[in-house]
């Protein structure tokens, strides 16, 4: 079906190879939180890890800065249709934080302060794919936008880049998370559209 | 596998102006079999010229099959709201799916007490819950507390006087930001703590819904965790990054 809605004219230019389909390049950095922003303190911090065999171990703020931090930049593309490119983190790549439990998880339920949760393949965390994050454009990230820290996952939507981070559960099976049970995609990925389930 | 949420074909058949840069569009979609209150859409245009862009709007009005309607503020500079509130004539089509959003969203079969919290266009999905209980007769204690810059920024101003005069358990507070009416006893200005009642301590949790431009969703929401509301009460949906 193609409708076309009179007298709607587009702006020109040729499209960005950056841009996936539907999305629109925004120069603010937008907000999408279910409910009121949790401040954390770094003292208060943890990250709490869960391994398939329900062994657990956690990560003090002091243990993930001393951690290898890599400065990077990627482009962010939020479910909401906006995408922002170009943008500056620096972070700890999540391999850094998992590679130590040898886990055979395939599935990792995310969780943050203030209860949200997020599901992903194990493998979208590793080799270089995702980062907790700390700093954005060379400042602490705010709180409104996921500090003190974050997973980002650039190459899904920005909702599985679960802010306020505060534990990894890996897993043998996937666990929707917070969006997923509400009708979004259990994977995500932007170049495919694949907004809500069933996309 | 769950079904793909198809794009529909929508057909402009009214409108009216709410102020002088928004408007209330109805759409006649006639495979729309209804949607729960605080739920969105996102409206896909395409030109004649092949561009197409899609963005999300709230659903303003009550659940009814084949019709919705949406209230647009037109943001200057903005690709899709100018056109759908200058351009777009009765007689046009749109595509849009939906409807989104399992999070913020009313029911009529949710009794406790509720309170909405809207700033400028953030009533729109706030709109469609009070709708929704009326047309439900549901007995549910509601209170609105919207925030507009002046009295002339007021969507629904009729609509909301006479919901306001109704007595049906739901209370209507409107307060501005940039200049009131003559004989107001709050002082124009940002949403305060005082503007929000507090959370009943030993009552049913109310549930809340806070919708608007992000920096006014942060500050109603960092207001009502003071004024004692459990932050898992408090359900949020932020339009845009600006505040207002
Ligand atoms: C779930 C959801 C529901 C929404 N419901 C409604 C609704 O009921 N009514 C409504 O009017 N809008 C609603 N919006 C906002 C809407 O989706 C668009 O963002 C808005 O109409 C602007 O689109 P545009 O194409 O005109 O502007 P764009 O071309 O996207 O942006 C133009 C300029 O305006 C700025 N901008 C973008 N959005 C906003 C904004 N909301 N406020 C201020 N500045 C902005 C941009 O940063 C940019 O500089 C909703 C958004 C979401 C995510």
């Amino acid at each position: 079906m193609s409708v076309i809605s009179r007298g709607f004219g587009g702006r020109g230019g040729a499209s960005d190879p950056r841009v996936p389909p539907g999305q629109y390049v925004t120069h603010d950095f937008p907000v999408l939180s279910a409910g009121p922003t949790p401040y954390v303190d770094t003292d208060e911090w943890s990250l709490d890890l869960t391994d398939v065999d329900d062994s657990r171990s956690a990560l003090s703020w002091t243990q993930l800065m001393a951690k290898p931090i890599e400065e990077f930049t990627v482009d962010l593309h939020c479910v909401t249709t906006w995408t922002k490119l170009g943008t500056t983190w620096r972070g700890v790549p999540v391999s850094a934080v998992l590679d130590d439990l040898d886990s055979e998880a395939e599935f990792a339920l995310v969780h943050s302060y203030g209860g949200y949760t997020t599901n992903l393949p194990v493998e979208d965390l590793l080799d270089g794919k995702a980062w907790i994050v700390f700093e954005f454009e060379g400042e602490p990230l705010e709180p409104v936008h996921g500090g003190p820290a974050r997973l980002l996952v650039p190459h899904l939507y920005l909702w599985k880049s679960a802010k306020w981070v505060n534990g990894i559960e890996l897993r043998h099976d996937d666990e929707p998370g917070f969006w997923e049970t509400l009708g979004y995609h259990e994977y995500g990925d932007p170049w495919l559209e694949q907004r809500y389930a069933g996309d | 596998m769950t079904p793909r949420i198809r794009w529909q074909r929508a057909r402009l058949v009214d409108s009216r102006l709410e102020t002088r840069r928004a408007r209330t569009l109805v759409f006649d979609v006639p495979q729309w079999t209804g949607h729960d209150a605080g739920q969105h859409v996102d409206v896909k245009l395409t030109g004649e010229d092949g561009f197409t862009a899609q963005r999300s709007y709230s659903i303003a009005s009550a659940s009814t099959p084949g019709r919705l309607e949406l209230t647009v503020q037109a943001v200057s500079g903005g690709i899709v709201s100018p056109y759908l509130v200058d351009a777009m004539q009765l007689g046009d089509e749109l595509e849009l799916r939906g409807p989104i959003g399992g999070w913020f969203r009313w029911t009529n079969e949710l009794a406790e007490p509720v309170l909405l919290v809207g700033g400028g266009s953030g009533i729109a999905p706030l709109m469609a819950m009070l709708r929704q209980r009326l047309l439900a007769g549901s007995a549910a204690p509601f209170r609105l507390v919207y925030s507009a810059r002046t009295p002339d920024h007021v969507f629904y101003a009729n609509e909301l006087h006479v919901i306001s005069q109704g007595r049906r358990g739901v209370d209507v507070d409107l307060l501005y930001t940039r200049s009131g009416l003559p004989g107001d006893t709050r002082p124009p200005g940002r949403l305060v703590g005082d503007d929000l009642p507090l959370a009943a301590p030993d009552a049913e949790p109310t549930r809340v819904y806070v919708c608007g431009p992000n920096g006014f969703v942060e500050n109603a929401a960092r207001l009502l965790v003071d004024r004692g509301h459990q932050p898992a009460s408090i359900r949020t949906e932020r339009f845009g990054s600006s505040g207002g």
